[in-house]
C-alpha cells in the first residue's frame, strides 16, 4: 500500500529507467481521453507500471467567478462544468442556496426536478456507454445511444430551449412551467425505452470481445474505493450500497421507489452493468413521477435580491457520475463569499493510477472511459 | 471588480482569534433568533438571547451544538475540540490543527466516518488566521455528515491527511494551488490546475478576478494578456 502512494513524479525524475521502461506521454490531445486530459504513463513493456494525471487544462476559475456574482447570476456557470449532464449540476446549486436560504421549493417544481434529473442521468449514461464502447473497439452502441440521447435533449429543448446548457432551473423552484405534452414525451420515451436497453446488452454483455476487454480490469475492492472517495457508479459497483437518493433523499426522490443496483468485483465490467441497470431505474422514476404530477406553484417565496443570512451549507447530490457537492459560505451579502465544488469526475479519477497499474495500454483507454469523467468538471 | 474583498467581514460565526478557552456558547451569535428556531438540536443557552422579535421569520444561522458526539470529541480530546456547533442542521466542529490527524484517524476508525467526502479552504483575510481548512465526512453506517475545521495562519502549516483517506491527495493539493496552504507530511504537494510556475493564490481574497500571471502568460502563451 505505502508503496503504491509513492508519487509517479518522483519515479519519472529519477533518470535511472530499467533497460525495458519508458515514459509514454498520451494527450493532452488524444481522441480517447475524452477530453483534455494528459496521462504520463510509465512503461514496462506493454505493461504500466504507474502514472499520473495532468489536468488543468481546461481550469476557468469557476469557484473565483462564484465569488463575483450574485447567486442567480452563478447558477448559469454550474451547467458549464458537467456539460453532459447540466441539469444535474442546476439541481445541485438551487438545492444548495435553498438551503442556505432555509426555504424549499414547492413539490410541484420538486417533482419536476427529478424528472428532468432523471432524463438527464439517462442521457449522461447513454453519452458515457456510447463513448466507452467506442473507446474500447465497439462502435455501433454509440449510434445507438445518441439516437435515445437525442430524444431526451428534444425534451429539455421543449422544456427551457436549451439542449446542453439548460440552466432549468432557479434558486427556489423552476422558471418556466411544464410544457402541455411533457408527460407523454417522456411517457413515450421511457416505455419503450427498456427494450432500447436490452439492444445494447445484447451487443456487449456477452459480446466475447467487450468481456475480454473489461472483466477484470481496473479493479478497485470496496475499502480501496472508499479511501479514494468514488462516489456513484464508481463505489457502486465495488459493492458500497450506497446512493445520495436513498441515504439522503433531496428533491422529491423519498416519493418514488428505485433499487441501487451494484456490483460485486468492482471492475470495469461491473460498472457497466451497473450504469445500465442505473438507466433501467431512472426510467422507472421517471414513469412513477408522470403518473402524479402535483399542481401548486412552482415557485417558492423567494426575493429578487437573495441576501442568505451568514454561515455555511454543504448540500450533496447523486449526479450522473457521483457525489456532486457544493459548499457554500455566505457572508449575508448578495454574493456567495465562497463556493467550492466537489466534483465527482475529478475524485473519481484520482483512483485512476491506482487502478491502472499492472494493466497494459491497451486499459487505459478502457479505465478512463469506465470513470466517466468529463474534463470541463475535472478543471473547472 | 465591484467587490473590494476588504470589504467583506466574516459571519458572525467566525472568531477573530484562536479560542482555546472559550466556551462553546460563543460560537454562534447570530442575528435575533426566535425561540423555535428550527435548527437547533441542543436548546440554545439563553443568556445570550437578545429580546426576541416575534415578527421576524425564523432565520437559519449558527448555534452552539452539545450532543453525545461533540461530548464523546471533547472527553477524548479535551480541549482541542475548540467550538462545536450546527449551522443549517449539520454539524461542525473545529479542531486545534495540530491535532488534525489524530481526530481524523479517531474520527475514521472509532466515530466509522469512514468517507471523506471533500476538503477545501475558506480565505478570510481579516482574521488573525485567516484560513479556515474545512474537511467534510461521512459515515456510510451512521448516515451521518460531519464537518471539520481548522484555523490556520498564512505561515501555518496544516497536517496532512492523505495518509488517513487517500482521497485527500489531490483535494489538498488543489487547496495548495488556490490558497497556498501548505500540508505538512504530503508526499507530492504541487500545483494541480495550474501550471507548476504560476505566481500567486488566485482563490485568495486578495487576489482579483482579473489577476494573473502576466510573466506567464507572456512566455509560454505569446501574448499580452489572457483577458
Amino acid at each position: 500500500m505505502a508503496d503504491e502512494r509513492i508519487p509517479f513524479a518522483t519515479h519519472a525524475e529519477s533518470t535511472v529507467l530499467g533497460a525495458d521502461e519508458i515514459v509514454l506521454n498520451m494527450g493532452p490531445q488524444h481522441p480517447s481521453t475524452h477530453g483534455v486530459l494528459r496521462v504520463k504513463l510509465r512503461l514496462d513493456g506493454e505493461k504500466v507500471i504507474g502514472s499520473e494525471c495532468v489536468i488543468g487544462y481546461l481550469h476557468r476559475g469557476v469557484e473565483k467567478i462564484a465569488e463575483h456574482r450574485s447567486y442567480q447570476q452563478f447558477a448559469p456557470y454550474v451547467d458549464r462544468m458537467d456539460y453532459v449532464a447540466a441539469v444535474s449540476n442546476g439541481l445541485g446549486y438551487c438545492e444548495a442556496v435553498e438551503k442556505l436560504l432555509g426555504t424549499e421549493a414547492p413539490l410541484r417544481a420538486r417533482v419536476i426536478r427529478v424528472i428532468l434529473t432523471e432524463l438527464q442521468r439517462i442521457a449522461s449514461h447513454l453519452f458515457w456507454l456510447g463513448t466507452h464502447a467506442l473507446d474500447i473497439g465497439a462502435l455501433t452502441p454509440l449510434f445507438y445511444c445518441l439516437r435515445e440521447r437525442e430524444e431526451i435533449l428534444k425534451i429539455f429543448e421543449k422544456y427551457c430551449g436549451a439542449r446542453l446548457t439548460t440552466h432549468a432551473f432557479r434558486i427556489g423552484g423552476l422558471q418556466y412551467e411544464a410544457y402541455d405534452e411533457l408527460e407523454k414525451d417522456v411517457e413515450r420515451f421511457c416505455k419503450p425505452f427498456d427494450k432500447r436497453v436490452d439492444e445494447y446488452e445484447s451487443l456487449l454483455t456477452e459480446n466475447r470481445i467487450w468481456v475480454g476487454r473489461t472483466k477484470g480490469i481496473g479493479v478497485l475492492t470496496a475499502k480501496e474505493a472508499i479511501d479514494y472517495g468514488a462516489s456513484g457508479p464508481v463505489i457502486r459497483a465495488s459493492g458500497v450500497k450506497w446512493d445520495i437518493r436513498k441515504a439522503m433523499p433531496y428533491a422529491a426522490y423519498d416519493l418514488y421507489k428505485f433499487e441501487i443496483p451494484t456490483g460485486q468485483n468492482g471492475d470495469t465490467y461491473d460498472r457497466y452493468i451497473v450504469r445500465l441497470e442505473e438507466m433501467r431505474q431512472s426510467r422507472l422514476i421517471c414513469l412513477q413521477a408522470i403518473e402524479n404530477i402535483p399542481t401548486g406553484p412552482i415557485m417558492g417565496k423567494v426575493g429578487k435580491v437573495l441576501k442568505p443570512p451568514p454561515g455555511e451549507v454543504y448540500h450533496a447530490i447523486e449526479a450522473p457520475k457521483g457525489e456532486l457537492g457544493y459548499y457554500i459560505v455566505s457572508d449575508g451579502t448578495t454574493q456567495p463569499y465562497r463556493v467550492r465544488i466537489r466534483p465527482p469526475s475529478l475524485i473519481n479519477l484520482e483512483a485512476f493510477d491506482k487502478m491502472i497499474r499492472g494493466h497494459l495500454v491497451a486499459d487505459v483507454v478502457a479505465i478512463i472511459g469506465t470513470l466517466d469523467i468529463v474534463l470541463g468538471e475535472v478543471d473547472r | 471588480m465591484a467587490n473590494d474583498p476588504e470589504d467583506k467581514q466574516p459571519p458572525a460565526s467566525s472568531p477573530s482569534e484562536p479560542p482555546a478557552a472559550k466556551p462553546p456558547a460563543a460560537a454562534g451569535e447570530p442575528v435575533a433568533k426566535p425561540p423555535a428556531a428550527p435548527v437547533a438540536p441542543a436548546a440554545k443557552p439563553p443568556a445570550a438571547a437578545a429580546p426576541p422579535k416575534p415578527p421576524a421569520p425564523p432565520k437559519e444561522g449558527p448555534v452552539a451544538l452539545e450532543n453525545d458526539l461533540v461530548k464523546r470529541y471533547r472527553e477524548k480530546f479535551g480541549p482541542a475540540i475548540l467550538e462545536a456547533w450546527v449551522d443549517r442542521k449539520q454539524a461542525i466542529l473545529v479542531v486545534a490543527r495540530e491535532l488534525l490527524a489524530e481526530v481524523c484517524v479517531y474520527s475514521r476508525d472509532d466515530e466509522k466516518f469512514d468517507w471523506l467526502s471533500d476538503l477545501t479552504a475558506v480565505d478570510w483575510p481579516k482574521r488573525e488566521k485567516r484560513f479556515d481548512i474545512v474537511l467534510n465526512m461521512y459515515s456510510f453506517e451512521k448516515n451521518e455528515k460531519l464537518r471539520l475545521k481548522v484555523y490556520a495562519g498564512a505561515d501555518e502549516r496544516v497536517p496532512s491527511v492523505q495518509g488517513i483517506w487517500a482521497t485527500a491527495n489531490w483535494m489538498e493539493r488543489e487547496v495548495y494551488d488556490m490558497f497556498g496552504v501548505v500540508f505538512e507530511g504530503h508526499p507530492d504537494l504541487k500545483r494541480i490546475l495550474l501550471p507548476d510556475e504560476w505566481q500567486g493564490y488566485p482563490l485568495r481574497k486578495d487576489y482579483d478576478i482579473l489577476t494573473q500571471d502576466q510573466a506567464w502568460v507572456r512566455e509560454n502563451l505569446g501574448i499580452e494578456s489572457g483577458q
